[in-house]
């Protein structure tokens, strides 16, 4: 082999990821958010009220009830409710975010578990068809480009996510499933159905992303058409803002059960 | 009318009150236009519509870089339908776009446009009959010809948008672009949403790959109408942060590019270093794009010492790995074949479409925020842009390799120059936002892409009236369009990657 080629692949080294299940991130990252049990009704209030996409909800009238909680599908990560109550709120780096059910994305005051899919949710079709060889089509619908930038990561020489038989394909025909980032457009509303009708069943549904999820900040805008999501119910969810490759790796590998 | 009445604005960014632009009558704009666009280096950051009651006031901001200034004017009609004005686009291309969106959001007519597609398609259109599906593309009658459409959905994980080609065999005669599938209603938006947070994370969403930059714009207009200076630190920061990202975004189109002439060595090599660098940014604030390390009069993320050794140490080991690769890339006679007169946009091109960075130039337009209107640290820094002139895909490719390496010394030079990093950052109480009434600010950053442009306006009471966004891409998808003209189709990923703009950034 010729030298220069020799030494840019002897500097490039090995750049996998040996385990991705195993693999974690730094402290910094903003992964799963962990609220104090002690967090008090008024902590409660402030934070809710900074919260920008209305993900930190405190419990209405009186009495029994968690005194509030924090859905991940409306989380936008952006920290500030940790910034105003250090002591009561605190973004772990647990990537480990995939769900697919809404309600396990919704965290509660003195809970720190990891979240998991639910395998009753999971169609018996998916564990015994797609474990070894998925085949995805990205459908970007509004998205602004940082969640599908993540996904293409999620093939890269650092994730190879190939290794697993995960890929994303060049036409709907060739898919597995549909992987939508973005929060709707009207504009795309369309062309997301068309794909989605031409995937072949059994397919799967996942949602990458906050805005995916629930339209994040975009929830209140005109320019949004989400009534796909009203006709099909994902079998995914990956929260992030934009997700890890490792979020939406680890979610697909506990979605097919590998 | 002879008169030309302006403001002339000496700082990026800057604010001054809606009173103290002086109003012409339409005449009198043009022709000051016509005076403006005459002279070397001039060339519109922006022209839009304030609605009022009865009338609708059209601003018009001019970048002239020769200078280093921002000019303002302005012209005002009576807010009647069926309101006609002779078209500027006719005479300076580069408000083509700028008179599409006023035409699309206000219905005003400019006589003599070229051609008035619509910009985004907005989900309240002013002509509802206009829609997506249904819009009329640009044909030419030939039996030897067909059309070849591609999108909203493409082939690759990327964001969408409808390319309608027109050909002739392999040969394409003419390339519409059709955007507006990821509008999100973004301007509105800014306006709705009321708190400063909101604003600041839609900033950050405006695209997402240029989380930085367009941040970076919103906050310096925010604090230019607040009257607030962000410290010297501050603009170290906010500085790295952008050459940080700038270098992520061109290796990875370093990688992309070579992915789509098939060396894969190059494309997996530039994909690890790109992961380095944004790997980097994490490390310093917890998010790969850099969301949440810039907000107005905040320091979220300040860099302390341990930051610091990680960046010094990533950026000297990806400058030489991305040495090694790029000196082998550009040297390959299989890859330059690709790159070398593909997609070729020439000077005047360029100029007349009022290209921005990297689409401008690789074209030998001498045109860079950094240089023309220094923001954050980049008075401190002595930035020559690099400019290339060949104009094609080859240029564009090592135009990006060129920034890459003058970033590199870029981050260095300020983190050389940061003698107060040693003390700890003390908790700053950032200042009440109060915004002034009925004032503009303009504030202009040089993105990866090229020249970013946020224009916020205030109203009586002091409330967010209009928000402009405009991103680099808003100019640049005309110069992809002219590129794949008399090229092979098979040319346009290609020529469409070397680009690499932004879909979500022009749709807002």
């Amino acid at each position: 082999m010729p030298l220069r080629e020799f030494n840019i692949l002897r500097d490039h080294g090995k750049q996998y990821v040996p385990d991705l299940r195993r693999a974690t991130l730094p402290e910094i990252f903003r992964g799963r958010p962990v609220i104090s049990g002690d967090i008090l009704p008024l902590e409660a209030e402030m934070a809710a009220s900074i919260c920008p996409s209305g993900a930190i909800q405190t419990r209405t009238g009186s009495g029994a009830g968690p005194v509030c909680s924090l859905d991940l599908g409306k989380c936008l990560f952006c920290r500030e409710c940790e910034f105003a109550l250090p002591g009561k709120i605190r973004f772990t780096h647990d990537h480990r975010l995939a769900a697919n059910d809404r309600q396990s994305l919704v965290i509660l005051p003195g809970e720190d578990k990891q979240i998991a899919l639910d395998p009753a949710r999971i169609r018996k079709e998916i564990r015994s068809l797609y474990r070894h060889a998925l085949k995805l089509r990205q459908v970007s619908a509004g998205g602004d480009n940082s969640a599908e930038m993540e996904l293409n990561a999620a093939g890269n020489v650092n994730f190879d996510m190939g290794r697993y038989g995960i890929e994303f394909v060049a036409s709907p025909r060739h898919a597995d499933g549909i992987v939508i980032t973005g929060p709707i457009t009207v504009n795309m509303a369309k062309a997301l159905r068309l794909t989605w009708e031409a995937v072949p069943p059994p397919r799967v549904l996942i949602l990458v992303g906050t805005d995916a999820i629930s339209g994040g900040l975009f929830a209140g805008s005109n320019a949004l058409d989400r009534s796909f999501l009203e006709d099909h119910s994902p079998d995914l969810l990956i929260p992030g803002n934009p997700p890890h490759p490792l979020t939406f790796i680890n979610g697909v590998l506990d979605l097919t059960g590998r | 009318m002879k008169e030309t009445r302006y403001i002339e604005l000496f700082t990026n960014p800057a604010t001054l009150r809606l009173d103290e632009i002086p109003v012409m009558d339409y005449p009198g704009f043009a022709a000051f236009t016509d005076l403006l666009m005459g002279e070397e280096g001039t060339h519109c950051l922006h022209y839009f519509v304030l609605p009022g009651d009865t009338t609708f006031r059209f601003i018009c901001c001019m970048a002239a870089d020769e200078n280093h200034a921002i000019l303002v004017y302005s012209h005002e009609q009576p807010r009647l339908p069926g309101l006609t004005l002779p078209s500027l686009s006719a005479r300076h291309f580069q408000f083509h776009i700028f008179e599409r969106e006023i035409h699309e959001e206000f219905g005003i007519e400019f006589a003599g446009h070229p051609w008035l597609k619509p910009v985004r398609f907005p989900s309240r259109p002013f002509d509802p009959s206009m829609q997506m599906d249904t819009y009329p593309f640009y044909t030419i009658e030939g039996e030897e010809l067909h059309e070849v459409g591609v999108g909203p959905v493409h082939a690759g994980v990327i964001e969408p948008g409808h390319f309608r080609f027109i050909c002739h065999g392999e040969q394409v005669l003419h390339l519409e672009i059709h955007l507006g599938y990821p509008h999100r209603g973004v301007e509105r938006l800014f306006i709705e949403q009321r708190s400063l947070l909101q604003r600041s994370i839609l900033a950050e969403s405006i695209a997402g790959d240029t989380a930085v930059g367009h941040t970076l714009a919103f906050a310096g207009a925010m604090e230019s109408l607040a009257g607030i200076r962000p410290g010297e630190n501050s603009d170290l920061e906010r500085a790295i942060a952008l050459e940080l990202e700038r270098i992520a975004m061109h290796i990875g189109d370093t990688a992309a590019l070579c992915n789509d002439v098939a060396y894969q060595l190059g494309q997996v090599t530039c994909e690890a270093l790109r992961t380095v660098i944004i790997n980097t940014t994490q490390r310093w604030c917890g998010n790969r794009f850099g969301k949440g390390m810039i907000r107005p009069a905040g320091r979220p993320y300040p860099l302390n010492e341990e930051i610091v050794t990680v960046i010094r140490t990533n950026l000297d080991d990806v400058e030489k790995r991305y040495r090694h690769i790029t000196d082998r890339i550009f040297t390959l006679p299989s890859v330059l074949a690709r790159f070398e007169g593909t997609g070729r946009v020439t000077a005047m091109q360029a100029s007349l479409i009022g290209a921005v960075g990297l689409a401008a130039r690789s074209s030998g337009m001498h045109r860079d925020i950094r240089w023309s209107h220094p923001y954050a640290a980049f008075p401190k820094v002595a930035c020559e842009p690099v400019i290339l002139d060949k104009g094609d895909v080859w240029s564009r490719a090592m135009l990006r390799k060129s920034e890459v390496e003058q970033s590199f010394g870029i981050i260095r030079t300020l983190l050389d120059q940061d003698v107060r990093m040693k003390e700890t950052a003390a908790e700053t109480n950032p200042p009440a936002f109060i915004l002034p009434p009925s004032s503009l600010a303009v504030s202009l950053v040089e993105g990866w892409r090229g020249e970013i442009c946020h224009v916020a306006v205030t109203d009586a009471g002091g409330e967010l009236t209009a928000y402009k966004v405009k991103d680099p891409s808003v100019h640049n998808w005309m110069a992809l369009a002219l590129a794949v003209r008399n090229q092979e189709i098979s040319d346009f990923p290609l020529c469409n990657k070397s680009f690499n703009l932004s879909y979500c950034g022009h749709d807002l």
